[in-house]
């Protein structure tokens, strides 16, 4: 029918919409999906809302800021930190090499890149603490030059950037892929030199998928909690994280306490959550616009 | 002109820096972590190994942890199923919001989500005071480990098959609708086939986090050794025991299992980037 070509892009738009209610299980869908989403996500929340509101403001804010707790949340914030700074760094160069190049080893490579989130964290922890304690294989070679990583704030660093090694590799990997040569090859037969054409060229492209990368990896680094107690030594104001002064309150049986430091990790988790899926819907609108 | 295929990093000293770099990296942060594992596990013998996983307790850990994954896999299976099916089929209200929400897990540190649960469920808590006069105990005991598994692994699945689903669209399916078969015929014949790859992963996904989750569980356990002790914290148990081997030794059960999910994705992996090769089709499998 040929009228049908005069539609517009917008009433097209609108009909696809429409027509995918065509399709059965509207219903059942639905309500499996609620019925989970309340029951396991949402309804626990409200737990955690009922207990933090039956505090006093000041009881409150005495827990949250009690020294100890204080020094934790300096701790976490600056080791995830500079765990994602070196995870954006190492995931660039691990999706530019496996993108870019063929070498041998390379499927095997692309493979153990995912290994972080395959292997338990407590397996990751006491390995990661075997490995640098200082009779370990690298704990030996790094004590010779001076260099102490078990049970200082170096150790959570690395248990940081171990566990969350794909997030930046998984964001910016389907980004180069797609990334089209013609720019690319053209500023490079105007004679530009490598480095000016990564930075003015490649770039401007990748940098919103390292941005999320990085932020997923500083959201995973906060909340970690099974790789990092092991190998932290959890020294009293030195290296002691936040997750493991809500998990102390809650073996002193402090639920009020533990509740009180743990709506605040939540909240900063949700409000980074919110963040990256808002900047990758704006990122990926952009693209699709293309 | 062989000028013009020059791109950004060709040049051969950069190209091998680049790849020795990535290459040691990769050596020094997943590999030889990997490798420490089963050397630790092994570093007195198979004897001493045997020994160890035949241990009572380390047994015992096996079996309930394989048993809250054989509880947790297929609920979420259903549920992150039913949950693509409903965001990449229709369009309502509140979908975004509901593709955001499923995310919470990823953020939430599990030592929050285990307080959570214990909140809500424990001796003192909202359901939990209720349930106590019952005699119904959750927390401290399997459903609670089961309960904060299920919360900590529900993504996966979902996030498997959302990107797969909207790319592939919804053409097939109405035109099942209209040769009149059933919603689940339709699903059955036409989306499973095209799913059954990143639906197998996803499965695989949930089971190795099912398996290995520690903080969550840690909270929610009370670490009873021989019944509320799974494999990741009868590990932290042999370690600071100082059992050492004993602890690698079961660490490397669930390293093993690593192994496998990552080897399971490559296949996965694989099969989808092979061209459009209909599969047999064998309605019962």
């Amino acid at each position: 029918m040929s009228t049908t070509a005069n539609v517009s892009a917008a009433s097209g738009r609108r009909f696809a919409g429409r027509s995918k209610r065509v399709l059965p299980g509207f219903g059942l869908s639905l309500g499996i999906s609620l019925f989970f989403v309340s029951l396991v996500l949402l309804l626990p929340l409200t737990g955690l809302v009922l207990e933090t509101s039956g505090m006093s403001w000041d009881q409150f804010w005495f827990t949250v800021t009690d020294p100890r707790v204080v020094e934790s949340y300096k701790v976490t914030l600056l080791t995830a930190f500079a765990a994602s700074i070196f995870n954006g760094l190492f995931g660039l160069l691990l999706a530019w090499v496996l993108v870019r190049y063929d070498f041998p080893g390379k499927r095997l490579v692309d493979a153990v890149v995912d290994l972080p989130f395959a292997l338990p964290t407590a397996v990751a922890g006491i390995t990661l603490v075997t490995l640098f304690s200082e009779s370990g294989w690298y704990g030996q070679l790094l004590s010779a030059v001076g260099i102490e990583v078990a049970f200082t704030p170096v150790g959570i660093v690395i248990a940081m950037a171990f566990t969350s090694i794909p997030f930046v590799v998984r964001t910016v990997q389907p980004v180069l892929e797609e990334l089209s040569p013609a720019d690319e090859e053209a500023a490079v037969s105007l004679g530009a030199t490598d480095g000016r054409v990564f930075r003015k060229v490649i770039f401007p492209s990748l940098w919103p998928a390292m941005v999320t990368g990085v932020a997923l990896s500083f959201t995973r680094s906060l909340g970690e909690f099974g790789a990092i107690i092991f190998i932290a030594g959890n020294t009293p104001y030195v290296s002691e994280v936040t997750s493991l002064m809500i998990f102390m309150r809650l073996q002193e049986y402090d639920y009020a306490a533990a509740s009180a430091i743990a709506s605040l990790v939540l909240l900063v988790s949700l409000v980074l959550l919110f963040s990256i899926n808002l900047w990758q819907g704006r990122y990926l609108r952009r693209l699709e616009g293309h | 002109m062989a000028s013009q295929q020059h791109r950004v990093g060709d040049t051969p000293w950069i190209r091998r820096t680049l790849i020795a770099s990535a290459l040691i990296l990769t050596m020094l942060m997943l590999v030889i972590p990997l490798v420490v594992i089963f050397a630790q596990a092994l570093s007195s013998g198979w004897a001493t190994f045997a020994e160890n996983i035949g241990n009572e307790y380390t047994l015992h850990a096996i079996g309930l942890t394989l048993f809250v994954a054989a509880l947790t896999v297929p609920l979420n299976l259903v549920f992150g199923t039913s949950l693509a099916w409903l965001v990449t089929r229709f369009r309502f209200p509140g979908r975004k919001l509901l593709i955001t929400l499923i995310d919470i897990p990823f953020a939430v540190s599990p030592v929050v989500a285990g307080l959570l649960y214990l909140l809500l469920y424990g001796r003192n808590g909202w359901v939990g005071s209720w349930l106590t006069e019952y005699d119904i105990q959750l927390m401290f005991s399997w459903p609670g480990i089961v309960m904060v598994t299920v919360f900590v692994t529900c993504p996966f699945v979902a996030r498997e098959l959302i990107p797969l689903m909207q790319q592939q669209g919804t053409e097939e399916e109405e035109a099942g609708v209209v040769l009149g078969a059933s919603g689940w015929r339709i699903f059955r014949r036409i989306t499973l086939p095209n799913i059954k790859w990143a639906l197998i992963y996803g499965v695989v996904l949930t089971n190795a986090r099912a398996v290995g989750e520690f903080g969550a569980v840690s909270v929610v356990s009370g670490n009873i050794r021989g019944q509320t002790n799974t494999l990741p914290l009868h590990v932290e148990l042999l370690y600071q025991d100082y059992n050492i081997v004993g602890a690698f030794a079961s660490a490397s059960l669930l390293a093993a299992i690593a192994i496998l999910t990552l080897v399971a994705k490559a296949f996965v992996e694989w099969r989808q980037s092979r061209p459009e090769h209909p599969a047999p089709e064998k309605g019962g499998v």
